[in-house]
């Protein structure tokens, strides 16, 4: 069955199962790799992505309720936060913190916390901490968190 | 290590050379090696380029190029180690790269430390006291490209990287002053620019490489002051950060070749256990499924999406041999334990006076027993590994923090001599420990591929990851101790679960004059890795909360208890002065809050911490903040530090609130995050970082400052509570304020 989706502005059309993971649709079949595989129960969101500019996990989310949607991965994240080339202000933000370190948790925190400023451009750490249910086995939260601060005050 | 390489024989040397055309390399190389012949023919890529060995390249274009035979995992071994070379060089930053030296024979680290240690090579004497300190640690952490141990700035940078730097900048300097015929003192090297200002003389390092190539590299290159340094000691942004940002960083996980197929694993969930037979005629008819097979322990399924393969799983009927092992749970093992402690002295760790009889005459005593869980790693990137054999030659992709070894891994499983792998090292989401030496899951990525006609990604769901790790053993250790009338310890007497590396973990840094540590062997079927500071993980909580239970016992306050039993170690009490001084010890709390404090040292790093807690209305401690003070001998970039530092205290800290993998049947009871708790934004305490720069040795920092923190949480625990919490993680224990004067404990 064919499903067409539309990925960074690009429509796709795969011909795959309804009930295939966004994750695994766009990892293997569409090659994007910059959204990563954690736990693939929702509970880590490695594999954040931007469903109709709202944060989803995309492990647990079948092609099927996705399928006519606007989607945005991290490739695709500069470009939906207005940057022209190169990186846009929060991930300018992150490289200004030196935030990763292994940096796998990495795309699906920006794509968490792109969505989140999207809702509530001023979070307070309470709202950050509400919000970001991320996981990072590299213990970059300082920085994360410092990060978030510096590009809402900016 | 899990490889039989050969050690090698062959003389090594620091070595030069360039061609006609421009350029130098530099590096320590196996002399006259064919191997040495095929890795410079894959380095040399441009016009004029040229590659010997190992380390350094200076091109025509006056760019260096530093090959870094370490894994990258966060810890910003790419940069640091590129800052070192940099540095002896004197050269312009923004004119260095990096490159991961591709994991082949030649760029194997035992250059320096067969050369130096053997002194075949003659040592540099700008490091007297190394030798005998590193002995064979650091022939153990060099011999391959092994990333563990905190051990890369301090052996291949301080070893590796220095001397390189320094005496690439000594043959540039000679060259100059031959060609320009003026003296070599009056040549100044700054920034890649030589320069003789009499003369008016001046070239760039690359214009000048080729001629440096000439001159026969120093044998005992003249290493600069630290009061000169330009770039060590600089917050450097690290070199990996920008691909980290926007997805394009490519992990083990990422690899993607042409006709590529993946594979998903049903393992025996019994440690140690095997396949009896398996049914994998449904799951054959599943869409994209291509084939079902066994390998050794598991069944796997092959499929051209990794979803359908592991999807395809639940359709393979799989029946397990368990080898008599199904009857092991957590409690089986801690009795056990018990009973080896019972019935066996063990052998010696510490012995220094006769603990025994400071026991018997003592004023006071005092005993005590500790335990910790196993632990996962829980890398965020899940074990994975691609493979593709074709001809009698074997590629591989893979994040390892030994590549080498990982290549060799490869070989051995396929049958194959190590000349016909060709790994590709990608890097690593994660590594703690997980993927050193422990590498059963390319192993099986190896096992799969060679029934496979494609190249075959191999990727465990987490769950396998939780139940199929190479844990942080589960340990007991039990305590006695004899106070006098003044309340100082005058025996020490520890009896412990297995000894691991390292060998130090379980000693104490306090002046007790009698001790006795002993340890006893007890295997168990669950498999063992090295996890974060391996066993100084455990011991630091065992032996800093039995000193913080003497102190109460003594009437004394913690921090000055230990100040008073550190007074012969001048490192420690600083280190611990100023983590008491930065958190505020002894100083005004919020209603409801207590702190905790404790120090160890590890990997030639001290690490003090001081945690402040409350507790939530659910009776789950809350850390708000730890101060660590670190002396780690000479900082080489203070951010990259400080990131270390944070990221230990935050691995350390999962462990001690949430960290408990439970063993029923044999077999793992967690699985995934829900019930294998980690740390998220919502527990973060505020970290604050304080580095010393004492002179000492390097230490490492990638390790360090995990130890100390379950002690430090959990000895504010009991000043918040008066409950002695002897057993992580801090969530099992039912904790309230209630029974603060209690002599509760356990
Ligand atoms: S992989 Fe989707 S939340 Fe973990
Ligand atoms: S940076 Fe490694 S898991 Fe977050």
């Amino acid at each position: 069955m064919a499903i067409t989706l539309k990925v960074n502005g690009v429509e796709q059309t795969l011909d795959v199962e309804p009930d295939m993971p966004l994750l695994w649709a766009l990892r293997d079949e569409l090659g994007m790799t910059g959204t990563k595989f954690g736990c693939g129960i929702a509970a880590c969101g490695a594999c954040t992505v931007h469903v109709d500019g709202q944060a989803m996990r995309s492990c647990v989310t079948p092609l099927a309720a996705v399928e006519g949607s606007d989607i945005t991965t991290i490739e695709g994240l500069a470009k939906a936060l207005g940057a022209e080339e190169g990186l846009s202000a929060l991930q300018a933000a992150w490289v200004a913190e030196q935030v990763p370190q292994c940096g796998y948790c990495q795309s699906g925190m920006l794509m968490a916390v792109s969505s989140l400023l999207k809702e509530n451009p001023k979070p307070t750490d309470a709202d950050i901490d509400a919000a970001i249910t991320n996981i990072c086995r590299c213990g970059t939260y300082p920085r994360i968190r410092a990060a978030i601060h510096a590009v809402t005050t900016a | 290590m899990a490889f039989d390489l050969k050690k090698p024989t062959r003389r090594q040397l620091l070595i030069a050379g360039g061609v006609a055309g421009g350029g130098l390399v530099l590096g320590y190389a196996v002399m006259g090696s064919n191997k040495q012949e095929k890795v410079r023919a894959a380095l040399v890529n441009g016009e004029g380029e040229m590659m010997l060995g190992t380390w350094l390249k200076i091109s025509p274009d006056n760019v260096i190029t530093v090959y870094v035979p370490h894994s990258e995992m966060g810890q910003g071994v790419h940069t640091s180690l590129p800052m070192m070379a940099a540095e002896e060089m004197n050269a312009d930053w923004s004119l260095v790269r990096m490159e991961q030296a591709p994991a082949q024979q030649v760029f194997k680290n035992d250059a320096l430390a067969t050369g130096f240690l053997g002194n075949e090579m003659g040592f540099p004497k700008v490091f007297p006291g190394f030798i005998e300190f590193a002995g064979s640690t650091a022939a153990d952490f060099m011999h391959l490209q092994v990333t563990g141990g905190s051990s890369s700035v301090r052996y291949t940078g301080q070893l590796g990287m220095r001397v390189a730097g320094a005496a690439a900048l000594d043959m540039l300097r000679r060259a100059a002053a031959k060609s320009w015929n003026v003296p070599l003192s009056e040549v100044v090297a700054d920034k890649n620019i030589l320069t003789h200002a009499a003369s008016g003389k001046s070239a760039t390092y690359g214009e000048m490489a080729s001629a440096a190539a000439e001159i026969s590299p120093p044998s005992d290159p003249v290493l600069k002051a630290k009061a000169d340094y330009t770039i060590v000691g600089q917050p450097i942004p690290r070199f990996d950060i920008p691909s980290k940002v926007n997805g394009t960083a490519q992990y083990g996980i990422d690899a993607r070749l042409p006709g590529m197929l993946y594979a998903a694993i049903a393992p025996c969930p019994v440690f140690g256990g095997d396949v009896a037979s398996f049914d994998g005629s449904a799951a054959l008819n599943r869409r994209g499924v291509k084939k079902v097979i066994q390998i050794p322990g598991a069944v796997a399924v092959v499929a051209d999406s990794y979803w359908r393969a592991k999807e395809a799983l639940s359709d393979v009927k799989i029946a397990y041999d368990l080898k008599g092992n199904e009857a092991v749970s957590s409690d089986t093992i801690y009795a056990q334990y018990d009973k080896a402690l019972a019935e066996d002295n063990g052998s010696a760790d510490v012995e220094k006076g006769d603990a025994a009889a400071a026991l018997q005459g003592a004023e006071r005593f005092f005993e005590a027993d500790y335990k910790v869980p196993y632990l996962a790693h829980a890398c965020m990137e899940p074990m994975n590994c691609t493979v593709h054999i074709k001809d009698g030659k074997a590629e591989v992709w893979v994040g390892a923090q030994d590549a080498l070894g990982a290549a060799a891994f490869v070989a051995k499983t396929a049958g194959l001599s190590l000349d016909d792998v060709t790994l590709h090292p990608l890097m690593l989401g994660g590594g703690f420990g997980r993927r050193g030496s422990t590498i059963d899951f390319i192993e099986q990525a190896t096992q799969i591929a060679m029934q496979v006609d494609a190249p075959v990604k191999l990727v465990w769901s987490r769950e396998n990851d939780v139940q199929h790790d190479c844990y942080r053993p589960a340990i007991t250790s039990k305590f006695q101790a004899a106070l006098d009338a003044d309340g100082n310890p005058v025996a020490w007497h520890n009896r412990y679960i297995g000894k691991n590396e390292p060998a130090d973990a379980a000693h104490i840094p306090y002046a007790v004059e009698n001790q006795s540590i002993r340890y006893v062997e007890s295997e168990t079927h669950v498999p063992f890795g090295a996890w974060r500071s391996v066993a100084h993980s455990q011991h630091t909580f065992f032996t800093e909360s039995f000193i913080d239970e003497l102190a109460h016992a003594a009437g004394k306050d913690p921090f000055v208890y230990r100040r008073d039993l550190l007074k012969d170690q001048p490192r420690h009490l600083a280190v611990l002065e100023l983590a008491a001084e930065k958190g505020n010890w002894g100083g005004p709390l919020e209603k409801g809050r207590a702190r905790g404090i404790a120090i160890q040292q590890s990997f030639q790093s001290i690490v003090a911490e001081v945690a402040e807690i409350s507790l939530g209305d659910d009776g789950r401690v809350k850390v708000h903040k730890v101060v660590a003070a670190v002396d780690c001998g000479e900082v080489i970039n203070p951010d990259t530090a400080v990131a270390q530092v944070e990221s230990g205290i935050v691995y350390g800290l999962t462990a001690a609130l949430y960290g408990d993998i439970t063993i029923e049947q044999g077999a793992v009871v967690q699985s995934n995050f829900p019930d294998y708790q980690m740390v998220t934004l919502a527990d973060m305490p505020v970290i604050e970082t304080h580095l010393i720069e004492s002179g000492a040795a390097i230490g490492g920092l990638g390790e360090p400052a995990t130890p100390p923190i379950a002690a430090a949480v959990s000895n504010a625990v009991f000043a918040l509570t008066g409950k002695r919490i002897r057993k992580l993680p801090l969530m099992n224990h039912d904790l309230t304020t209630a029974g603060k004067f209690a002599q509760a404990a356990d």
